[in-house]
């Protein structure tokens, strides 16, 4: 047998290496298995106790009285679809360019470096304090609630998670794709408008869906700005009703029925964040 | 070192390059270079890795300007007008100087609209006679054949050959004068090798063509004139078929046979 032949000090450390791998593979397993543990249980209980609640009313329904027969949470649906998808429309292309500055502009300057460093923080500032930023500089100022205001304080979260996507995004792209258009002669807002980042796309599409799953979801930057509304309204110069505040005020209060709704309104934002996921996911990997 | 040839007197020369330096940083990479490259002609630059044949060939459409810690100093003069310090917008040489690169580069767009790019940069076609040109560059790239079916689909479905032979194209398609080729062939097989020889063979009856390569073979068979270039110098430079034949420099003669690089 040639395997016989082998050195025992190599066998030793063969085997030593194989233990290590197996050791290491537990861990890795077990650690996967604890996070989907964890997230499986949400996705149930969000299930079991929201797909109840879910009926036709949910939909055509305002916000109930509490203890009140009927009611939904027509309100809160359509006002987080306008402040959700206003934000991302106004974060969007500003976060875009900002991107396009630091991948394409601004590294290596001062400039970029500094516009780099705040965006980061930008990107870790708990959304709480964005917004009572907000609440200082426009509710205060305006003396009221508003759906603007909570446009504002969203489009200000949306805006970090956009530029950093957009800037790793462009920074993947080859220089060589870059030099190849400037052999051409194309002016630089040219290579950048039609080579770079339309290489680069889909991670700018994805970054942006995944931005627009993220504030679907928040609540505290909603909380001071657009506050809450119990009448349906598609007019930002009013409070205006979200799902996320909706969901916060009813599960804490003692009223059945609006525990109920609270749950559904916590499966609709799981499935429609669930739904941004799987097409941010999707698109990406048919890019690649 | 003194290695200022004169072409032949039947050449006409299309571009000089007159002691020319290039710094990367501090670092000195071309050093007091003096060359005549003849018009429609196949320059070849040959060396070891490191020579600075493609910082060479770099400078002749002022790529380096993208990357500021690199500067060249000197003068490259092509019809009297010196391109390094001239006022024209750069974007107009590198139309007159068109690049092809070591790695195929296909824009993400369609093939169709990786040859038009160019094209619509600089002139404003109608739409049959934008179909026209790109036809005409496939087909000076001996593409056309393959391609002419399925010019709707994305440049980065073609084969690697392919995708080299559209960035020639695309080069093409803007009429330029000048050819640059990096190491046009170094990723590609030799079946596509041999394809994009025989088309340098014959884009020289339009174009001035300038090529980097690592394969002396390649330098033989597809150059008229070759440059043998070392650490920074210009060893020696002279009609291909003299410079493997009958080299001048004992350095040249030792890369060329192997002996050493």
């Amino acid at each position: 047998m040639k395997s016989a032949s082998i050195d025992p000090g190599r066998m030793a450390l063969h085997r030593r290496r194989k233990h290590i791998n197996v050791l290491a593979l537990t861990l890795a397993l077990s650690a996967m298995a604890f996070g989907l543990f964890w997230l499986t249980w949400i996705l149930v209980e969000t299930v079991r106790l929201g797909f109840g609640g879910l009926a036709l009313s949910v939909f055509t329904e305002s916000t109930p009285a509490p203890q009140a027969e009927v009611g939904g949470l027509a309100n809160a649906i359509v006002g987080s679809l306008i402040m959700v998808s206003l934000a991302t429309l106004l974060g969007t292309p500003i976060g875009v360019m900002a991107g396009v500055f630091l991948a394409e502009y601004g590294k290596g300057t001062a400039l970029g470096n500094v516009t780099g460093f705040i965006n980061d923080i930008l990107l870790s500032a708990p959304s709480i304090v964005i917004g009572l930023f907000i609440y200082a500089v426009v509710v205060a100022t305006t003396k009221t609630f508003s759906g603007y205001a909570g446009v504002l304080a969203l489009a200000l979260i949306v805006i970090p998670v956009v530029v950093r996507t957009t800037e790793n995004m462009l920074s993947l792209i080859p220089n060589a794709l870059r030099e190849a258009a400037y052999a051409l002669g194309t002016p630089k807002w040219k290579v950048i408008s039609s080579v770079t980042l339309k290489a680069a796309r889909a991670g700018v599409v994805t970054g942006v869906l995944l931005a627009l799953a993220r504030v679907a979801g928040e609540t505290a930057p909603l909380l001071f700005t657009a506050l809450s509304n119990q009448f349906f309204t598609t007019s930002l110069d009013s409070p205006m009703a979200s799902l996320p505040v909706t969901i916060f005020k009813f599960a804490m209060s003692p009223y059945e029925n609006w525990q109920k709704l609270a749950w559904a309104g916590v499966f609709l934002i799981t499935l429609g964040v669930l739904a941004l996921n799987i097409t941010a996911r999707v698109l990406f990997r048919n890019k690649n | 070192m003194d290695t200022k040839v004169d072409l032949p007197a039947n050449e006409s020369v299309k571009l000089s390059v007159r002691d020319l330096n290039f710094y990367y940083g501090s670092f000195h990479a071309l050093k007091h270079i003096n060359l005549d490259i003849p018009e429609r002609k196949v320059t070849a630059f040959i060396g070891p890795s490191g020579c600075g044949k493609s910082t060479l060939l770099r400078t002749f459409n002022r790529m380096f300007e993208l990357y500021p810690e690199q500067r060249a100093e000197g003068s490259i003069s092509i019809a009297g007008e010196n391109i390094l310090k001239s006022k024209t917008d750069v974007t107009l040489i590198r139309a007159k100087i068109g690049m092809v690169f070591q790695k195929p580069t296909p824009f993400p767009m369609s093939i169709y609209d990786n040859i038009a790019f160019g094209v619509r940069l600089f002139e404003r076609l109608p739409r049959v006679e934008m179909d026209e040109r790109v036809e005409w560059a496939l087909k000076k790239a001996a593409l056309w054949g393959e391609v002419k079916d399925k010019l709707d689909q994305n440049g980065a479905s073609l084969s690697g050959g392919q995708q080299q032979r559209l960035c020639i194209a695309r080069g093409i398609a803007i009429k330029p004068e000048v050819l640059l080729l990096d190491e046009p062939c170094s990723a590609l097989d030799p079946i596509s090798t041999g394809k994009i020889e025989e088309l340098i063979h014959e884009l020289k009856a339009d174009y001035t063509v300038m090529i980097v390569t690592h394969n002396m073979q390649q330098a033989a068979r597809c150059s008229d004139y070759t440059a043998y270039m070392y650490l920074g110098d210009l060893v020696e430079f002279g009609a291909t078929s003299d410079v493997f034949t009958k080299p001048k420099k004992k350095d040249t003669e030792d890369y060329i046979t192997g002996r050493f690089g």
